[in-house]
């Protein structure tokens, strides 16, 4: 059935493809799950619906109302689309060192933006946010980082279609930024199926966005329990970039930057996989597509450049 | 044994402005108590009460040494560890 009564309800469902060309064996091998296939592009469709329906539901989010969020950039996206849906109004905090296409998205679905210093990425974003949402109290701010409707969306949704189409998963993989796919999956899988291996691939930036002024303005979201997590990888930008370019050559793929990472952490578990001589059935959540990272030139060209320019950026 | 650790922005002022420094030791405990005999005062930024501070990631090979034994995580020739302030995604 992919008939929906609105765009809304079609959030989810997303198609699970195997990657035959990127797995080592017969017995060993990787899955995609396309989360662009969602209404604005990426995975935070499922997340934003989840929490604006919970806020409608408790009383805080009433009609007319003024939503603030600080995000990276998808999490805007999805709830900038929601927001004209539900007839919101809604200004996000975004790290001024995010992409192009980003900001272009949020102005056409009518979101305002407020731009926070490169300097500290989206922990300053936060902070940022919090202040306003401090200065304003009739704003409401959904805070996907602390929400756990964010993950309760994928303990409802993504981690039941990956044990549905797949019941044989071994692994699944994603980002992790909020945490909020890693810990309601993590908890989905710790109850339904506890042996599957949960893998945060992590984006490791350049030095700008790390340049906090103090530890203390270090940044661990409130939804994050890592008890969910079986490993945790760091991955740079360039391998992110290598990756990403090698699902596009290999497997016709086109994802954004951060499913570059997520395929670099994926490939290290399958060839653990075929060094132990176990099976593996390896999901990759891919979050989002390649068009709104066009425009860092991360797609073609000279490696060294695109490493260059992205460890200036915020780009998972 | 002889690994590298890659120190971030904010706790070079504890290497003279280095951005690696080197140190021995078989577990990342070693490692940290072997370079702060260089860099006095880079420890106590990086661990707190025996335990790693709730704000700073440590990775070794890029894999989080949360989830591979914290500071008696294992450490072979030629690692490279990399110390982190934690940031946040989303």
């Amino acid at each position: 059935m992919v008939r929906y009564a609105s765009l809304a309800e079609s959030v989810g469902h997303t198609p699970l493809v195997g990657l035959p060309h990127l797995s080592p064996s017969a017995t060993v091998r990787l899955w995609a799950k396309l989360e662009d296939y969602n209404p604005t592009g990426s995975i935070k469709d499922r997340a934003v619906f989840t929490m604006i329906k919970a806020a409608e539901t408790d009383g805080s989010l009433r009609p007319g109302a003024t939503i603030l969020e600080p995000t990276s950039g998808n999490t805007g996206i999805a709830l900038a689309m929601a927001a004209k849906l539900g007839g919101y109004r809604l200004i996000c905090v975004m790290p001024e060192n995010t992409s192009l296409e980003r900001k272009q998205l949020l102005a056409i679905w009518g979101a305002e933006i407020v731009s926070s210093p490169a300097e500290g990425g989206s922990n300053e974003a936060i902070r940022v946010a919090k202040q306003l949402a401090a200065e304003h109290p009739d704003w409401v701010m959904l805070y996907q980082y602390g929400n756990p409707a964010n993950a309760e969306a994928h303990y409802l949704t993504t981690g039941p279609e990956i044990l549905e189409d797949l019941p044989e998963v071994t692994h699944v993989v994603a980002g992790l930024g909020t945490t909020g796919t890693l810990m309601g999956v993590g908890r989905f899988f710790a109850d339904k199926k506890a042996d599957v291996k949960i893998i945060a691939a992590e984006p490791r930036y350049g030095e700008l966005v790390y340049g906090l002024r103090n530890l203390e303005e270090g940044f661990v979201p409130e939804l994050y329990d890592a008890s969910y997590v079986t490993s945790r990888f760091s991955v740079g930008s360039r391998d992110a970039v290598r990756r990403v370019r090698e699902l596009l050559e290999r497997e016709g793929i086109f994802a954004g930057l951060s499913s570059g990472a997520i395929l670099h952490a994926g490939l290290a578990q399958a060839t653990k996989a075929v060094n132990a001589g176990e099976s593996a059935d390896i999901v990759l959540i891919i979050a989002d597509g390649g068009w709104k990272y066009l425009s860092t030139g991360a797609y073609s060209g000279d490696l060294d450049a695109s490493e260059d320019f992205l460890d200036t950026q915020v780009w998972a | 044994m002889s690994v590298e650790v890659r120190i971030p922005t904010i706790l070079r002022t504890f290497t003279g402005g280095a951005k690696a420094v080197h140190g021995t030791g078989a577990t990342l405990q070693q490692v940290l108590d072997d370079i702060e005999a260089r860099n006095p005062g880079l420890k106590d930024r990086i661990v707190e009460s025996e335990t790693l501070r709730r704000f700073v990631n440590v990775y070794v090979n890029d894999e989080d040494v949360r989830f591979s034994g914290g500071l008696n995580a294992p450490i072979a020739d030629g690692d490279i560890v990399v110390v982190l302030p934690a940031v946040a995604g989303g």
